[in-house]
């Protein structure tokens, strides 16, 4: 199974920041958009960085005047960038073992999407009930 | 009048499609108890069940046997079936919009993709899917003409799909003569001279799409063998790795087969199928009457995205196979349906979670949902459009709630079934469907084969004396 299947049914805009942007302005988009992460992008609308809750709550241990600071003070740099051909599993694997919960997807240059791990388990969790279902119905009618 | 989804005014519900995605949706929606609701079901063909019927190959029943389930939904009160009667055609989408509060789209994934490389068009190369719909007597392909007369085929690709036309080929006419495989086909495949059939594939064994128990079955086949290229059975360097660090039994447990296959049979059989990785098709190559006689291939090497995902690159490296039989299998995509947003490059309906969307406002359209291929593309067995079915109904219960539906001018149930009349005097009910079926299954008893199929709609009528 490809990402695409699961891009397929989410059309809704990317919600993007810009790094000199304010962290209060990002926290605000996540809690408007009930996410957990935001792409960073230049002005040309490149990606040049992720920013998720869990960077700026682990920033906020640190310094309560966090949502002053700008976006790229705290945004990780290295962002893994994902493609709707990528395969699903391959895709669990590398969030597993990278420890990281949301991917962009770019197709042809453009920023397309966010896939998070709850998308990516969700996907999985369907694929398997499914199959479940499908070899239960086959075993029934053996029984039959 | 009362409220809508209450038992003297029930939320009423059109499902376009009678594949499983329509009847896992329309399950779902008997099983709320949140509100009263009537289904009806329309189908472009005037029997259901979709690629159930005329996907799942013939020498595979058991998995048609789901339709047990799908009956049960259709004996509820509420639930009426509309077959042969066309959305887009007989009748429009704003028809629709008349006379429901509420319209799910489970069209499915009824094209294949194409490959875009020179000579596709070829005589002689045919999409996977009118194959596979000729041989399981779907009335607009029972006309279809494929010429078994030669001696090498090939299927591009490595899903289920794919393998099921390898297996089709490759069976002998005693093997297909107790399945319910079309008459014509059976005779067509009877005369058949395939002597060998390649599957291609441009990824290794570790990333085919097939599923064990499909590749299995392969290595047990009354008369022909199966053989992989003891060099493209191995794995590279990438793969095992992936396959060592992911622990994945099922992938695992799939490349032992097929590495299984790359011995020599000590007694050859009639025919040969031949299992390829690693390959691509850059060109077919054609005769002087303009029919396919080889293809150019290009190899292929693996390497990893950034997310993780091994995929094929072309190498500098070609060969040329003969064949002069083509099946293309390469992935599938829904049909645009008029007056319903569509996502060409992936071949959907503009979707988020199932609510059809305005790509010009980006808001959901009201009251039109959307469920199976025909909503997130053609992937995964027949019981994963059931968590897909829930997902969108669950959405339509959501909206119900708020309010958000259609208000049809014409919301009660007699006026759609004089509507339907009026526009496709032709149709079929459920009723006369059980009808077909049993005379269908009568047939196949006197051969000893599941059921012998109508495979026109002319036939169809005749059967019910309406012709």
């Amino acid at each position: 199974m490809k990402l695409m299947r699961i891009l397929a049914t989410k059309t809704g805009d990317v919600i993007t920041v810009h790094p000199e942007q304010q962290i209060r302005e990002a926290v605000r988009l996540l809690s408007e958009h009930n996410i957990g992460a935001l792409v960073v992008v230049d002005a040309a609308g490149k990606p040049v960085g992720i920013i998720s809750e869990r960077d700026i709550v682990r920033r906020a241990a640190d310094n309560e005047g966090v949502l002053a600071e700008q976006v790229r003070d705290i945004m990780t740099r290295r962002v893994i960038i994902g493609m709707p051909q990528d395969d699903l599993y391959s895709v669990i694997n590398t969030m597993t073992e990278k420890r990281f919960r949301h991917l962009p997807i770019m197709d042809e240059g453009r920023l397309i999407g966010i896939i998070s791990i709850g998308d990516v388990l969700k996907a999985q969790r369907d694929a398997y009930q499914g199959e479940i279902d499908t070899l239960e119905t086959q075993i029934m009618a053996d029984e039959a | 009048m009362s409220e809508v989804g209450t038992e003297s005014n029930p939320l009423r519900v059109a499902i376009v499609g009678a594949g499983p995605t329509g009847f896992y949706a329309a399950e779902q929606l008997f099983k709320q108890k949140e509100y009263s609701v009537q289904v009806d079901m329309y189908e472009r063909l005037p029997t259901p069940f979709g690629l159930v019927r005329y996907g799942v190959a013939p020498d595979h029943q058991k998995i048609k046997s789901v339709t047990k389930l799908f009956d049960r939904t259709a004996k509820k009160p509420g639930f009426r079936f509309f077959g042969n009667v066309e959305i887009g055609k007989d009748v429009s989408v704003a028809d629709l919009r008349d006379y429901y509060h509420q319209i799910v789209y489970t069209t499915g994934a009824q094209t294949d993709r194409s490959l875009g490389i020179p000579g596709e068009n070829l005589a002689r190369s045919h999409a996977a899917t009118e194959f596979v719909a000729w041989y399981n007597g779907h009335p607009d392909f029972r006309d279809c003409q494929f010429d078994l007369s030669v001696e090498r085929a090939a299927v591009i690709g490595v899903g289920n799909v794919a393998v099921d036309v390898c297996r089709i080929l490759c069976r002998t006419p005693e093997e297909l003569a107790t399945t319910d495989i079309a008459d014509y086909a059976l005779e067509a495949l009877r005369e058949s001279n395939i002597k060998e059939v390649y599957m291609l594939g441009r990824r290794g064994p570790a990333q085919a799409a097939f599923t064990t128990p499909e590749i299995k079955e392969l290595g047990q086949l009354e008369d022909a063998d199966v053989w992989v290229p003891p060099e493209e059975a191995e794995l590279d360097a990438l793969s095992q790795e992936m396959l060592a660090e992911s622990a994945d039994r099922a992938t695992t447990r799939k490349v032992e087969i097929i590495q299984s296959y790359a011995k020599e049979p000590p007694d050859p059989k009639s025919r040969r199928l031949i299992l390829r990785f690693l390959v691509s098709p850059v060109e077919f190559i054609g005769d002087e009457e303009g029919g396919v006689r080889a293809m150019k291939l290009v190899k292929n090497e693996l390497y990893k995205t950034d997310a993780g995902t091994l995929r094929p690159r072309h190498l500098d490296e070609h060969e040329t196979l003969p064949v002069d039989l083509v099946f293309r299998s390469i992935g599938y995509r829904g049909v645009r349906l008029p007056g319903v947003p569509f996502k060409d490059s992936w071949g959907v309906i503009l979707n988020e979670e199932g609510r059809v969307m305005d790509p010009e406002t980006g808001e959901p359209v009201r009251g039109e949902y959307t469920a199976g291929w025909i909503k997130r593309g053609a992937t995964g067995v027949i019981g994963t459009n059931k968590p897909d079915a829930a997902e969108t109904v669950e959405a339509m219960m959501q909206d119900m709630a708020k309010g958000a539906i259609l208000e049809p001018a014409h919301p009660k149930r007699e006026a759609a079934e004089r509507m339907v009349d009026e526009k496709q005097p032709q149709r079929f009910t459920y009723d006369d469907w059980l009808k077909l079926d049993e005379m269908e299954v009568a047939r196949g008893e006197e051969q000893g084969r599941p059921r012998v199929k109508f495979t026109s709609v002319e036939e169809m009528l005749d059967a019910l004396d309406r012709g």
